[in-house]
């Protein structure tokens, strides 16, 4: 057993309310930069559809992730190292920009400036690549908000594979939910797989995944390895981007900021422990619908004594475990199994994990037609199709996405008899093997969603996690090369990176 | 003329060489993040896809053939039985053949640098340079083969090895006095390709150094350790 800690993220879609915060504060922070326009570290998507970038989750298409060859050993879907190198000229599974987006901006200056005419004057999109007009936007991070465009296009969403899914495109039958996505910062990345430079790094201390900027040089194999599609090609600097999570805040104990920022308090974050040496096992078992259960068996129980003292050994800080026993990620992911992972046959053991989401119901109860089993209503009823959810989160299999649903119907119904009718109803929480206590937990930590409770991060020991000696003479925060000067001079080619440019406006008489 | 002629392929190959290994070096200590492949695929992939194989693979092929062409020593070849006039041959025909393969690419690579929009707005100007400088030195190259059917006997060949061997062996005036009477077309190459090697340290040419060999000993997963 060789232990390992990872800060770990859960996001209750039931609460999302599809505000874009988190993807803006993201942005704002991280990719407001020239290259990284089209780039969102954080972005919200409607479901059912395709995505950003266009139908992400078709791996038949982009070939991302892993996949189990004959022999049972796992190897980039896009192809073993070999055949890696041999595409090194030209990457065959590359998306390209148009299918993110193009970059624009609008000529508000026009706005102030222009001279007097018969019209309004308007602020027309330009290209932030080209610097061009775009007589049309054609796409964007979040094109299908709301389930905007029509429903033939977003019928391509893979997860309505083995549903029959016309009939969702009628008024009446329709459905949505939001889907925030990030880097899921896997326990078996096929981004640091795929990269020949070796620049993509797991870090012990805390799980998350980084590109050493000073080692990247742009082979972009992640961008078309990562199943996610959240690597960001950086078209200015020529390397490899991508979400960070926020790891100086992190490392002083304070949450992302995009899960800072939730309005809705969807975001949890945690410390998981799991067993390093059974990460090649579980990625690779025969079954993908095995995959979310064989991941769920190599986290490891926190308040394990074996656990904990072969965590020591380990060198893992006491704080650190008593974050994992406070864990709000291990409790909705191991104790309630409300939370499950998003896409999980692609074998990369994602660490960002989703509550799904209730749908209405009620009316159709009302009307008498819809099932009820006891008081917790048949989930086929529910708008959003199980199976669906199971595509995106189980692999297919519906049993844990139902098992999460009913608890979570479960706790409503609990509470509202407690806090309503003032009587306990013990038996709709024993109907989903969970207890009193557990539901009020439960209650406290998805319902109430306190700070404290959402967050729970111990702070990085330095001691633990960095050679002080190496960080001598360091220069903190640089815009790469090291401690190298800025004197804006630069001998060895390429534009500043930091500038944005802004584009100048022709004045037209 | 002798002047000269010592300056441009006596002197000027060690000052080339100089700034090749030094300029590489300073860069890839002093600015990392600029050591890249300077990749424009995600902005254009079709027309990039078509070129940039048979264009990497044409010139990867003739480096190879300069490489083991002009550094082997003759006594080697005269041991293995391979006269000078079947090595020109030889020489010519690979050459040629890679060269075109090459030349495709190039036209392809070269028209997309210059034509599509994307592409070109985010080009730096050395990015242009180095593409033309490499058309252009290709197409030299490709031109002295019609030279060269005119004395298939490989004595214009010899003295050019003759130059590069003399040059690596820091024997400047005999690698001066060996190509002083080779073709133009000849010397033109060469003094190009001394241009090139300047140039590398600046241009996005220093990915070459950073071919990803070790990729295929190392374990698919990277954790960096503490510390």
């Amino acid at each position: 057993m060789k232990v390992r800690a990872q800060i770990g993220m859960v996001l209750n879609l039931d609460k999302c309310i599809g505000c874009h915060t988190c993807s803006v504060t993201c942005k704002n922070v991280w990719t407001s930069r020239e290259g990284m326009e089209y780039a969102w570290f954080n972005n919200v998507e409607t479901k059912p559809g395709i995505g950003y970038p266009k139908e992400w989750e078709n791996q038949d298409k982009w070939n991302g992730g892993w996949i189990r060859s004959k022999n049972g050993k796992l190897e980039p879907r896009q192809g073993a190292k070999r055949r890696i190198l041999a595409n090194i000229f030209a990457n065959p599974d590359l998306p390209e920009i148009d299918d993110y987006y193009e970059p624009f901006d609008f000529d508000y200056q026009h706005l102030h400036r222009a001279g007097e005419s018969k019209h309004q004057p308007v602020a027309r999109p330009r290209s932030l690549i080209t610097g061009q007009r775009m007589e049309k936007i054609e796409w964007g991070p979040n094109w299908e908000e709301i389930l905007g465009t029509e429903f033939s296009k977003r019928r391509k969403d893979k997860n309505f594979d083995q549903i029959q899914a016309d009939i969702y495109g009628q008024f009446e039958k329709t459905f949505m939910m939001y889907l925030p996505r990030l880097c899921e910062h896997c326990l078996n990345p096929a981004c640091v797989a795929s990269c020949p430079s070796g620049a993509i790094y797991k870090r012990e201390e805390d799980g998350i995944v980084l590109i050493d900027q000073d080692k990247c040089r742009g082979w972009r194999m992640c961008v078309s390895g990562c199943p996610y599609k959240k690597i960001y090609y950086n078209w200015k600097t020529g390397k490899s981007e991508k979400c960070i999570f926020c790891y100086p805040r992190i490392e002083a104990g304070q949450p992302t900021v995009c899960s800072e920022t939730c309005v809705g308090r969807i975001r949890y974050l945690g410390v998981m422990l799991y067993d390093a040496d059974k990460i090649a096992d579980a990625a690779s078992v025969p079954n993908d619908k095995d995959l979310y259960q064989a991941q769920c068996d190599i986290f490891l129980d926190p308040f394990n004594p074996d656990v904990q003292a072969a965590a020591r050994a380990e060198g893992i800080p006491q704080a650190w475990l008593e974050a994992a026993q406070q864990s709000p990620v291990y409790k909705m992911a191991m104790e309630w199994k409300v939370a499950l992972p998003l896409h999980p046959e692609y074998r990369t053991l994602p660490m960002v994990w989703y509550v799904p989401p209730l749908s209405p119901i009620q009316t159709a109860i009302e009307a008498g037609h819809v099932g009820q089993n006891g008081v917790i209503p048949d989930l086929k009823s529910l708008r959003i199709p199980v199976k669906y959810l199971a595509n995106l989160l189980t692999a297919g299999e519906e049993k844990p996405v139902i098992r999460a649903l009913e608890r979570m119907l479960a706790m409503r119904a609990f509470k509202r008899s407690q806090q309503v009718d003032g009587v306990e109803d013990d038996e709709v929480i024993a109907q989903v093997g969970l207890e009193a206590w557990q539901v009020e937990e439960m209650y406290r930590v998805m319902a109430l969603a306190n700070y404290e409770d959402r967050f729970v991060i111990p702070t990085s020991h330095t001691r633990y996690a960095e050679d002080a000696y190496d960080m001598k003479s360091g220069c903190g925060f640089s815009f790469g090369n090291g401690c190298s000067s800025n004197s804006g001079v630069n001998l060895f080619g390429g534009k500043s990176q930091t500038v944005r440019q802004v584009i100048p406006v022709e004045i037209k008489e | 003329m002798s002047f000269i002629n010592h300056l441009l392929f006596g002197v000027y190959p060690y000052i080339a060489l100089a700034v090749f290994v030094l300029g590489s070096l300073i860069r890839y200590d002093r600015e990392p993040y600029s050591w890249k492949t300077g990749s424009s695929q995600m902005l254009e992939s079709k027309q990039l896809r078509k070129g940039s194989f048979a264009f990497h693979i044409g010139i990867l092929a003739i480096l190879a053939g300069h490489f083991v062409g002009l550094l082997t020593p003759h006594q080697v070849w005269d041991v293995l039985g391979i006269s000078a006039g079947t090595k020109q041959v030889v020489a010519m025909a690979a050459g040629g053949f890679f060269g075109l393969i090459c030349l495709y690419g190039m036209t392809i690579l070269l028209k997309r640098r210059l034509t599509n929009v994307r592409v070109r707005a985010t080009s730096t100007r050395m990015d242009i340079t180095i593409l033309v400088l490499l058309y252009a030195q290709l197409i030299l190259g490709l031109l002295s083969i019609p030279f060269s059917l005119g004395h298939l006997d490989g004595s214009e060949m010899l003295k050019l090895m003759a130059w590069a061997q003399n040059t690596v062996t820091f024997d400047a005036v005999a690698a001066s006095t060996a190509i002083a009477d080779v073709g133009i077309i000849y010397k033109l190459h060469v003094l190009l390709g001394m241009t090139l090697f300047v140039l590398f340290p600046f241009s996005r040419l220093v990915h070459i150094w950073s071919v990803p060999v070790k990729y295929m000993r190392r374990n698919y997963q990277v954790v960096r350790q503490k510390g």
